[in-house]
């Protein structure tokens, strides 16, 4: 994927008309709406009538109480599923694309989790780690006891001390990283077996070839897991609503969280600033990332 | 791909909802036949039900069909959608005061004052669901009161006695600890139930600020300025400090702490008499087993129950069927209608707004102890029914106090907040 750097414009070979029908979908479903949403920001709007009132959305949008913790959790989750996703994605690709039996199997039980609703996932985890009546403590309980050791187990989605969002994110990253794996096997596909060969010939043992020609090569791969992990993880909602609507109190909260409620509410216009300011959050920390591995990329 | 288009599907279900309702535009005969939404809670469903049955059999030709809604936020969201868009069906069911005040009534809603069934009303109910003078909704269902229901057989083996004061609720609580029971059920997996101890106290706020509610709408009261305001915070602090809440209290439902309180595994629930139809649907053998309390208060003189008005029903501006719809809600407010109400069994949960209505010989006895507190006229309105602002967060703030996350002090300044969004979403002066 190299850039082309001549300004010459290139002629389509598509003719407009036959991109006219894409257009005004894209139009009306993508671009009047954006519009639209940057309008209704600057206003009071009750859904029945609206009435202009400037900036006034944004600055009351920054005083919300738990907008602080909305920031850093969404950061932190981004941080934490992505981070984790690269890490135990590409240590699954590596196992999966080597001599194994029943790859096949493997692979499809690894990406699995991928396809399942992640509504349903939520609500799965959530019985699963009821302090009381879910398997996860069950299972502490009674290994606890088999060493004499009374124990009730955490409060894996209520305890205010044992942040609900590592919770939370752990399932996202169980449920995400079969796409992560999948996106490695693919980059570690592309890598020629020479290359490793060659290293062999040199006397280089197998970390050698880990860190000298996998990881340098996988690279594309690695920037496309991270960037669109943690795009995902600063824009998470559905699993975090299922697992603990942002409690205990706004432990959980993260950005769309605070602007699902605000809809609830009934506060739309104050709701669409947060939205528009979530767009700005989001470009503002994945621009960068992006241009720094689409640099390397080309470096390379 | 056959489950993958299910799952689409499912997701996009409420908005389907919406817009579905608007492709498909009511074609009914002659102003003759109706649509009524109302929430989908059990009790509702049944005694709509009832109702509707009731209504076609009286008048012949006459057609009513129930269309149900979700409750809590998102059946805020869609009754709003539904106005906006001009959708709505040609009678529908909602919560009167602050919310009833969000619907924008004068623009959306058809005005009632001068319709001859509003005789059959208690003048009472007008003010939560009134804008100025003019009138919009009649009362749906009964009267219920907010408090503390409490496990009498846990009362008699300790020989206690129902409290008053706060004083007196904490020295039973201590007895009730000592006996290896929990002294204060909380649950807060279902966020909504947290708010009892501070929404329940309002009875107690205005004995001690009569202009509380004027003055708070005004922007010139805040709970967290106000003492006898501030209490409710402070009741959960207190109780969280002394540990006397259930161990599981931070993943408890609703639905299992009702189950506590009626078998006595907890002492007292804060909740509102709404709880008794599931009670006696969960827990019928325990049924009598519970009793309600007022929310206790700073002194014995001041011991009356903070009550929760019954929703209205109203009528959209624009629908074609306003002859019918009024007939129908008319009929709603006769003598006969709160005879076919009774005869949903649970669903009478206190008094009706109605002239003359009669209450069911056999109420549960948690009922029986709210109508004492009506027959000696000590109620009030929640805050909610006399002023427009209530904030979206209560709730959350609330369990961050119960769990010890905030003080009871910052979290009325929180809440102060966070009802200043609401104010400016109303357009309120003052604000």
């Amino acid at each position: 994927m190299t850039k082309s750097k001549s300004k010459k414009k290139i002629k389509s070979p598509y003719s407009y008309r036959l991109a006219a029908p894409v257009g005004i979908i894209f139009l009306v479903f993508f671009i009047i709406p954006t519009i639209v949403s940057f309008f209704f920001s600057m206003t009071r709007w009750t859904l029945f009538d609206w009435e202009f009132i400037g900036f006034e959305n944004f600055i009351q949008y920054f005083k919300e109480a738990s907008l602080a913790i909305g920031f850093k959790n969404t950061l932190i989750y981004g941080v934490v599923t992505s981070g984790l996703k690269v890490i135990i994605g590409l240590a699954l690709a590596l196992l999966l694309t080597g001599r194994l039996r029943a790859k096949g199997f493997l692979r499809s039980v690894v990406y699995f989790p991928v396809l399942v609703s992640t509504i349903g996932v939520g609500f799965t985890f959530s019985v699963l780690m009821d302090p009381n009546y879910g398997v996860i403590n069950k299972a502490i309980v009674s290994l606890g006891k088999s060493i004499g050791w009374e124990t009730y187990g955490p409060g894996w989605l209520v305890d205010p001390n044992l942040l609900p969002l590592f919770s939370v994110a752990f399932v996202d990253v169980w449920k995400g990283v079969g796409m992560a794996t999948v996106i490695f096997m693919a980059g570690l596909a592309t890598i020629p077996r020479e290359y490793y060969e060659a290293l062999e010939v040199d006397g280089g043992g197998a970390w050698d070839k880990f860190k000298n020609i996998t990881l340098p090569l996988v690279q594309p791969a690695t920037a496309a897991v991270v960037i669109l992990s943690f795009i995902g993880g600063l824009r998470s909602f559905d699993l975090i609503w299922a697992m603990t609507n942002g409690g205990p109190g706004f432990l959980s909260d993260v950005i769309a969280s605070i602007n699902y409620k605000q809809y609830q509410a009934g506060f739309y216009g104050l709701a669409t600033a947060g939205n528009v300011i979530l767009l700005f959050f989001v470009l503002a920390i994945t621009g960068p990332i992006y241009w720094y591995f689409n640099r390397k990329e080309q470096e390379a | 791909m056959k489950t993958m288009m299910k799952r689409g599907f499912a997701l996009t279900l409420p908005l389907a909802l919406v817009f579905g309702a608007a492709a498909a535009a009511p074609s009914q005969a002659a102003d003759t036949e109706i649509t009524w939404l109302i929430d989908n809670s059990q009790s509702n469903q049944d005694v709509a039900k009832a109702l509707v049955a009731a209504y076609e059999k009286a008048n012949p030709g006459y057609k009513v069909t129930v269309v149900l809604r979700p409750g809590g936020a998102d059946g805020d969201n869609l009754v709003k959608t539904k106005l906006a868009t001009g959708v709505m069906e040609d009678v529908f069911t909602y919560n009167s005061g602050s919310l009833f005040q969000a619907l924008a009534p004068s623009k959306n809603l058809l005005e009632i004052t001068n319709e001859p069934f509003m005789k059959n009303v208690l003048s009472s109910f007008n003010p939560v669901v009134s804008v100025g003078k003019k009138v919009y909704g009649t009362p749906f269902g009964t009267a219920v009161g907010g408090g503390i229901l409490y496990n009498k057989k846990v009362y008699a083996k300790l020989k206690l006695k129902v409290p008053t004061t706060w004083a007196e609720f904490m020295a039973n609580n201590k007895k009730i600890k000592a006996a290896g029971i929990d002294p204060v059920i909380q649950s807060y997996k279902d966020t909504w139930t947290s708010q009892l101890f501070v929404l329940a106290d309002y009875y107690n706020v205005q004995s001690a600020s009569p202009n509380f509610a004027a003055n708070y709408t005004a922007n010139k009261e805040k709970y967290a300025k106000n003492p006898a305001a501030l209490r409710g915070f402070e009741y959960i602090e207190e109780l969280k400090k002394l540990n006397y809440f259930n161990r599981d209290y931070a993943s408890t439902t609703y639905a299992q702490a009702l189950d506590k309180v009626a078998l006595g595994q907890g002492a007292h629930y804060p909740m509102a008499t709404w709880a008794i139809p599931q009670i006696a649907s969960q827990q019928p053998a325990s049924l009598e087993n519970v009793g309600f309390f007022a929310q206790p208060s700073s002194k014995a003189s001041v011991n009356g129950v903070t009550v929760w008005v019954p929703s209205g029903t109203y009528i959209p501006a624009n629908t074609k069927n306003a002859a019918a719809a009024k007939k129908f809600v008319g009929w709603m407010t006769t003598a006969k209608a709160v005879d076919v109400m009774n005869s949903v069994e649970g669903f009478a949960g206190g008094p009706y707004y109605i002239k003359n209505a009669s209450i069911p010989n056999a109420l549960p006895g948690a009922v029986k102890d709210l109508v004492k507190y009506f027959d000696r006229n000590a109620t009030a309105p929640a805050l909610e029914f006399v002023s427009p602002i209530k904030g979206p967060n209560l709730e959350k703030i609330l369990i961050e106090v119960g769990l010890g996350i905030k003080t009871a002090k910052k979290a009325a300044a929180d809440y102060d907040a966070d009802v200043v969004k609401q104010a400016k979403q109303l357009g309120l002066k003052g604000w």
